[in-house]
């Protein structure tokens, strides 16, 4: 594909792809200079982030656990976490310094960011306390559930399966209500709160 | 923040969900008296009602107040980074008004002109671009319907019935005619000679936002039937639903759907954004997950009857309608069972459905106020028959959280009152 002929849009500056790439990729590619260890990443953590996520990266209320949940992903309640889940330590990097904290993002420097991340790997039992991440080591880190995931198998999986003519008539001997939602009776009160 | 919990984490919510029967009226017969709303006068005959000049720019008349989005406070942290549900159970044909069609956020509804809108193409192109949203405007545009689905439509109902009522069942969906420039359109004026190979080429789409909401979407599917839409149901976007400038992703999850969109970079492999790994991965029983199901399967759902649309006329003529819609193209035939599976029917199409956008099905039928067990089973053009919850979850467990395209029933009791029910 060669460049198009409508002559609309003009060219990025530099310093405007700078600003808005900032995004890292898995292999560390995108991540600015800098450093930051787990005590700096405490301290940090605890005034700009424990008030949701907990001094330990525990999650308050019904706000995101950062920490723990290993080998729970086959559980009844699996708790996935940056630790127990997350495949990439680039997320991490990624997500926190573009959209955290939530309502002030984009304030944190990189080395805030590093110090952040350092310390919710300390909270995951991924290093010790002494431990300093930068842009040089990030790519040394392996992440505990970094084989966990697998491409969309529902072609294989399903398709093949579920592609045949249904049946239309005794398609079973009898049916019995199994479950009831009003049971349960979460539904909100007159159906819900109107957000107009 | 926004994980679906299971039922059993919040049984201490307790709500009335309990709906009235409505009054049952007999079939046609003759009337002892004669109608006063016929026989005398009424206001609306006499005087005259509201001028031109009344209304720049409408709502619906307000006895149509129940026809709004909902939201259920408990299923996330907070409501910036949320869901609402789009009052589908009350709605007909396919188009969803745009007032009342769901909104999903991860950092709220934000406000941006289309004066202070820039979008920009840069990573693996010939020549980084940046574009005015009067930019956008002169590049050839296309018109197509799409149904845009929250990949965690369904979602809470994956360990068993929950809510009660289509609108929070099925209602993260919406199905719109969007305007826009067909993606490929500008990347070409960026020029992808710099990609090299682009079948190993991805683009990586953020928002304006604070969320950014980055997602990577493989360089096939972009070059394909991606619009970068500025217009919905004819006029622009509505600010939380990405005015001016949103990305549309035909039968695709609806977290691909970049709202704000101001980034698109050619890269040479998937970024592995938040988005695409700790949320939109599905998790099996055994524990390993399944990542990039961006496809949403066929599907459908009774809307009326439903839970929040009782049967009030009493036995006789009764309309089955409901909504059917596949991410793999068009629906090709709806059946209906009134005995839970047991016996099917095939139903008729509203019209023949856009591909991967809502189709709308009827089935007429004779009521004889016994209790039913409604269902409805869609197909669509790749012979992929709708499954049950059970053949789901017989692949998949119940931590899966997104993708749940089962086959939903609708207990009608003899009163007409409607229920979410699981049946054998």
């Amino acid at each position: 594909i060669s460049n198009g002929s409508y002559d609309v849009g003009r060219t990025a500056h530099e310093d405007e792809i700078a600003a808005w790439d900032v995004d890292v990729l898995p292999d560390g590619r995108g991540l600015p200079a800098g450093s930051g260890d787990v005590y700096t990443g405490e301290e940090v953590f605890v005034d700009k982030c424990a008030s949701c996520h907990g001094d330990f990266a525990e999650g308050v209320g019904n706000w995101p656990v950062l920490a723990g949940g290993f080998d729970t992903l086959a559980d009844e309640d699996p708790v996935k976490t940056v630790g127990s889940y997350w495949p990439h330590l680039s997320t991490a990097w990624d997500y926190i310094n573009r959209s955290m904290p939530f309502g002030e993002a984009g304030t944190l420097t990189a080395d805030e960011t590093y110090a952040i991340v350092a310390y919710i790997m300390y909270s995951n039992d991924m290093v010790d306390d002494d431990y300093v991440l930068s842009h040089e080591n990030f790519a040394d880190v392996e992440m505990h559930n970094s084989g966990g995931f697998v491409f969309d198998d529902r072609p294989e999986l399903e398709y093949a399966q579920w592609q045949t003519e249904p049946c239309m008539t005794n398609c079973k001997p009898s049916v019995e209500i199994t479950m009831r939602a009003t049971f349960l009776d979460v539904t909100p009160d007159d159906g819900g709160d109107s957000v107009m | 923040m926004d994980d679906f919990f299971k039922p059993s984490r919040r049984s201490f919510l307790r709500g009335s969900a309990a709906i009235a029967a409505g009054t049952v009226a007999g079939a046609a017969s003759a009337q002892e008296e004669a109608d006063p709303l016929i026989t005398e006068l009424q206001d609306w005959a006499s005087y005259t009602g509201v001028g031109v000049d009344e209304t720049p720019y409408g709502l619906p008349i307000r006895f149509e107040s129940d026809v709004v989005r909902r939201n259920v406070e408990w299923l996330t942290a907070s409501p910036i980074s949320s869901i609402n549900f789009t009052p589908i159970h009350a709605l007909e044909g396919t188009i969803t008004p745009q007032g009342c069609a769901f909104e999903r956020h991860h950092s709220g509804a934000i406000e941006l002109t289309k004066d202070d809108y820039r979008l920009m193409i840069n990573g693996l192109v010939d020549e980084p671009l940046v574009f005015t949203y009067a930019d956008l405007e002169r590049l050839p545009r296309e018109n197509h319907v799409y149904f845009c689905e929250c990949a965690a439509n369904t979602g809470m109902e994956w360990a068993g019935a929950q809510l009660n009522g289509a609108q929070f069942t099925h209602g993260m969906i919406h199905n719109m005619e969007y305007t826009g420039v067909p993606l490929r359109t500008l990347l070409r004026e960026a020029g992808l000679d710099a990609a090299g190979d682009i079948a190993d080429k991805w683009v990586y789409v953020e928002g304006a936002d604070a969320s950014s909401n980055g997602r990577s979407i493989p360089m096939e599917k972009a070059l394909d039937d991606v619009l970068v839409a500025f217009k919905a149901n004819g006029e622009a976007l509505r600010m939380e639903h990405g005015y001016p400038v949103r990305l549309v992703v035909p039968g695709w999850e609806g977290n691909l759907w970049v709202k704000w969109l101001r980034r698109v970079e050619v890269t040479d492999m998937a970024v592995g954004s938040r988005e695409e790994t700790s949320k939109y991965t599905d998790v099996y029983e055994d524990g390993t997950a399944r990542k990039w199901t961006w496809v949403m399967d066929a599907k459908s759902v009774i809307t009326s009857p439903s839970p929040q649309m009782p049967i009030t006329h009493g036995p006789g003529p009764l309309v089955i309608s409901g909504l059917a819609w596949s991410g793999h193209g068009q629906i090709t035939r709806v059946d209906v069972s009134k005995d839970g599976g047991i016996t099917w029917e095939t139903a008729r199409l509203g019209k023949q459905g856009d591909t991967k956008a809502l189709t709308r099905f009827y089935l007429d039928i004779e009521w004889n106020g016994d209790p039913m067990l409604l269902q409805s089973r869609a197909m669509d053009e790749t012979g992929y028959v709708q499954p049950t919850k059970d053949q789901l979850r017989d692949v998949r467990g119940e931590n899966a959280v997104y993708h749940n395209n089962c086959i939903q029933t609708w207990f009608v009791n003899a009163e007409g009152v409607a229920e979410n029910v699981e049946v054998s």
